[in-house]
């Protein structure tokens, strides 16, 4: 029911016909957007580093053509269990500029990598204040495609605080929202 | 369509003249002083070159003089930039062998025209 | 991105311009009589203005075209470098700064600068000519000898000359031209009567003609406004270019030419983000070389073996020379900091002397740079708060010039900077009364005198009364520490009361390519910086059992604690049989790490770790292997502080 959406985040509106060109990947059974314009390349799994001390965000990095980036776990930000790699697994590695810094070079992890394509801004809504499963602030803004839901993260926010810091959330509510 | 050799401490004036001159179908090799410019004229053969006078390591009046007093470039036209307030820089160039200048400020069109004359001899 | 703009360029070429002179300047300030100084202070301000009026930066040109005479004057000997002239001319610098950036510039201020320039020249130079000059009217008439064309004289483009002087009417004379029949096309039989109205002066138009002027006729004449000859004008208001003394400035210019060769040198310009293209190649050449060197080891093929060896000696050399390509002198920065101490000593009224050491020593170009704000700060922090006034010092015994000492060194992977002054020292109390004030501190905390002034550098802090000018522009000395630990680098201060305060920064070699021990502690690889690395020695079973609990081993009689590297790093794994013990030290301190397996050397690039992992102090980069693995680099400092926590621990504990 639209009334159990607060609306006021209107800011993700653009004008009607502007759409967002977005990489789309699977992480746990969700859908996640990314600006096509970040992305730099999706790799394969390669092998991993753990840095000890690190947050749990950012456990490990891995050497992508000679640099060596952090590989960061969206899972953690989003309370999600940690799977298994499978066949699908891939690296995503977007370049991305951290709060109060230079562009970085950083690997997120997806289990399964789709196309790029249109994401319709139209199609778009701001996360609900309640009722949502995942932090608020870690999500730039939710979509609907094809009956499902896609979140677009907001990478700035959850790179800024390390995915939360102890990586697992409290759910609100159990009242998933329907759209 | 000719080899030239601009020769000049400032960098900007160089690529303003590798500009205007590569923009006429000639080929520019560049200078940064009047010793290089010696080195790269006897490193190749080139139709015309340009210099600046007031350069450090090897000023333009002593390359000219260097190079006039080769036989490759004995014939070769040479010319010279100067600004209107260099004094007398005139004469004390013809002395030293130039064939002509180019007074400082230049407009692109304006050097394209005389050294495709200064070649069509 | 590589610029082929001109005026790009230029405004890079003007910024080392401005620099080259004010260098000459401030030399000049001290050895007037230099006459090398002298003439590369004006071919500066010639060029900036040659090439100023090229790309259309007119009001630089203009500008400059006055600096330009007065030095001219000077270098002709008839006018002496005096105080005033270089203080004139370097109070320009600002201006025409502002003017080679294209920024808005005050005409008042230009005019200002301008009549000072003139006064210390004495007689000063004309004020630019405000009105149109008056234009006279010349009938010019030349004519050439018949082989003049087949000599290479061109008559046309001396025409043109013409017309660019001004309004001309060209009339082609010619009474000589012989009959069709004995006409040789290549013989010159034309003559020219060229009219012409312009302002220059007649030796202008002499000049159109001065490389051909020995083998043809030339008539010049003034003419009136009917076509009849006029008197000659006088001199007209525009400048009239004087016959010059030609040898005499060929010698010196030549002299000042070889003086500054020592100077320049041969150096190409090359856009830093190309230099680092370059050093990420040169570090995929040593991870591929020694990945070939194990394919190598692998081989019997003695030809591999021996290209392989090759390979190897050209990517060391190579690597040599790439570390060195980066590193700038830091004579560099501290060049910079003459004019400051020179606007200082102006500003405070105080009597300051700089003096550098170790001006050789070299750091990573990008370095250098983000060093360059943070220590201008705490030199005008000395100046205004650490130098007493000359009276005050001299008061004091000690003399009047105040001295402010900035010294640079190597030590091991590290660059060490200090900024000394011989002022008053830190006073401590008030120290502690503007913490107590700013609620630092509690009124009755105990602390320690390097605890007092470590206060200094926390945000929100500042002892001075009044923000003056030169100091208190909301950059703090916090701003100055964090951007030294963003270097990775530390700070700290001692201070005498009546002697003077010492700040030492210590910024490591960042990009270097370094010599390092790689380690194995369970399934990971890790490298130890050799240069930390003292000597490796077994942890035998008995000496594992006897210091449980205590974390010592009994080196040569010495007691050295130890870390377990598998517990530090929660790697969940169990130990090795013969496990090993890395001693490192920092200097003084020792510490053990005790790790599974020493693999051997490792030779590679630092890469630096992202922000994102900025927090874990116990590495300080992070290295590719020979097999494509990352390994991390250990920080030794900071292992031997975690190491010491850890034994403080367990003393506490037990």
């Amino acid at each position: 029911m639209s009334e159990a959406i607060d609306m006021t985040g209107a800011v993700q509106r653009q004008a009607a016909g502007e759409a967002l060109q977005v990489l789309t990947f699977d992480l746990q059974g969700e859908t996640f957007a990314l600006d096509a314009g970040v992305v730099r390349e999706v790799i394969d799994l390669t092998a991993e580093t753990r840095v000890p001390g690190a947050a749990p965000f950012v456990e490990a990095v891995i050497n992508f053509r000679g640099r060596v980036i952090p590989l960061a776990d969206l899972r953690l930000a989003f309370g999600m269990a940690r799977g298994e790699p499978t066949l699908d697994s891939r690296i995503v590695v977007i370049e991305f500029e951290l709060k109060g810094g230079d562009a970085t070079l950083v690997g997120l992890r997806a289990d399964k990598v789709h196309e790029v394509t249109l994401l319709p801004l139209a199609d778009t809504e701001a996360p609900p204040s309640v009722g949502l499963r995942w932090r608020a602030d870690f999500i730039r803004c939710l979509a609907k495609r094809g009956g499902e839901l896609v979140i677009v993260p907001d990478l700035s926010q959850i790179f800024a605080t390390r995915g939360g810091a102890s990586g697992t959330v409290v759910p609100f509510a159990q009242a998933q929202i329907s759209i | 369509m000719a080899s030239v050799l601009t020769v000049d401490d400032s960098p900007s004036i160089r690529q303003a003249i590798k500009i205007a001159l590569g923009g006429a179908g000639h080929e520019v090799v560049e200078a940064q002083d009047g010793a290089d410019g010696v080195a790269k004229a006897n490193a190749g053969a080139f139709s015309l070159i340009i210099t600046d006078l007031n350069m450090p390591v090897m000023d333009g009046l002593t390359m000219i003089r260097q190079l006039r007093a080769q036989p490759a470039y004995a014939g070769v036209p040479i010319l010279f930039l100067t600004t209107e307030s260099d004094d007398g820089i005139k004469a004390q160039a013809k002395a030293a062998g130039a064939t002509g200048w180019v007074t400082k400020p230049f407009q692109p069109d304006q050097l394209v025209r005389i050294v495709n004359k200064v070649l069509a001899a | 991105m590589s610029t082929t703009d001109p005026v790009a360029i230029f405004r890079q070429e003007a910024q080392d311009l401005l620099e080259q002179i004010e260098q000459g300047l401030l030399d000049l300030a001290h050895r007037p009589a230099d006459r090398d100084l002298v003439d590369a202070v004006f071919r500066g301000l010639h060029t900036l203005k040659g090439s100023g009026a090229m790309f259309g930066f007119d009001a630089l040109a203009a500008f400059t075209h006055h600096c330009e005479g007065a030095f001219d004057k000077v270098r002709r000997g008839e006018a002496p470098a005096s105080a005033e002239l270089v203080a004139a001319v370097l109070a320009a610098q600002d201006h025409m700064r502002a003017l080679a950036e294209g920024r808005e510039a005050s005409e008042t201020e230009g005019a200002a600068l301008l009549a000072r320039l003139h006064a210390a020249v004495e007689g000063g130079q004309q004020a630019p000519a405000a009105a149109t000059p008056a234009e006279t009217t010349w009938r010019v008439r030349f004519s050439f000898p018949a082989d003049a064309l087949a000599n290479g004289t061109r008559p046309l483009p001396l025409i043109d000359e013409l017309r660019e002087m001004g309004a001309c009417e060209v009339r082609a004379l010619t009474d000589q031209v012989p009959p069709l029949a004995e006409l040789a096309p290549a013989e010159c039989r034309l003559g020219w009567e060229v009219v012409v109205t312009t302002a220059q002066s007649r030796a202008a138009i002499e000049d159109v003609f001065i490389f051909v002027i020995d083998d043809m006729q030339l008539e010049i004449e003034a003419v009136g406004p009917e076509g009849e000859a006029a008197p000659e004008p006088q001199a007209a208001a525009a400048a009239v270019p004087q016959a010059y003394a030609p040898a005499a400035t060929d010698v010196a210019s030549e002299a000042a030419s070889s003086a500054r060769t020592a100077r320049q040198g041969e150096s190409v310009r090359v856009p830093a983000e190309r230099l680092d293209e370059l050093m990420d190649r040169v570090g995929e050449l040593v991870i591929a070389q020694s990945r070939l060197k194990q394919v190598a080891a692998g081989s019997i093929d003695p030809n591999l073996r021996s290209v392989s060896e090759e390979i190897e000696r050209l990517a060391a050399e190579l690597r040599d020379t790439m570390m060195v390509v980066r590193m700038v002198p830091v004579s560099q920065l501290f060049g910079r900091f003459r004019r400051l101490i020179h606007d200082l000593s102006r500003e405070t009224g105080k009597v300051i002397e700089l003096v550098t050491d170790g001006e050789a020593t070299e750091l990573d170009k990008t370095v250098i740079e983000r060093l360059a704000d943070p220590l201008v700060h705490m030199i005008r922090n000395a100046a205004d708060h650490g130098l007493e006034t000359p009276e005050q010092r001299q008061a004091a015994g000690k003399p009047a010039a105040g001295r402010i000492t900035l010294s640079a060194r190597q030590s091991g992977a590290e660059v060490w900077i200090s900024i000394a002054d011989d002022g008053r020292g830190i006073d401590r109390a008030r120290v502690r009364a503007k913490a107590e004030e700013n609620g630092l501190i509690a009124p009755d905390a105990v602390l320690g005198d390097s605890e007092l002034l470590q206060l200094i550098f926390h945000p929100g802090f500042s002892t001075a009364q009044t923000i003056t000018n030169l100091s208190g522009r909301g950059v703090g000395m916090d701003v100055v520490k964090r951007t030294i630990e963003g270097l990775r680098g530390t700070m700290d201060m001692t201070s005498e009361p009546g002697q003077g305060s010492v700040i030492t920064l210590r910024i490591p070699l960042t990009l270097a390519i370094i010599d390092g021990l790689l380690v194995r502690v369970s399934g990971d690889r890790y490298v130890i910086p050799l240069a930390a690395v003292e000597e490796c020695v077994e942890l035998s079973i008995e000496q594992d059992l006897r210091s449980a609990g205590r974390h010592l081993i009994n080196l040569r009689g010495q007691l050295v604690p130890f870390i377990r590297l598998r517990e530090l790093f929660d790697t969940g794994a169990p130990p090795d049989p013969h496990q090993k013990v890395v001693v490192v030290s920092t200097g003084a301190e020792r510490v053990g790490l005790v790790v599974d397996q020493i693999l051997g050397d490792h030779q590679t690039v630092i890469k630096s770790l992202s922000t994102l992992h900025a927090d874990v102090e116990t590495f300080s980069g992070a290295t590719i292997l020979g097999d494509g693995g990352v390994a991390l680099i250990l920080d030794v400092p900071h292992l031997v502080a975690a190491g010491q926590r850890q034994d403080a621990h367990l003393r506490v504990a037990s």
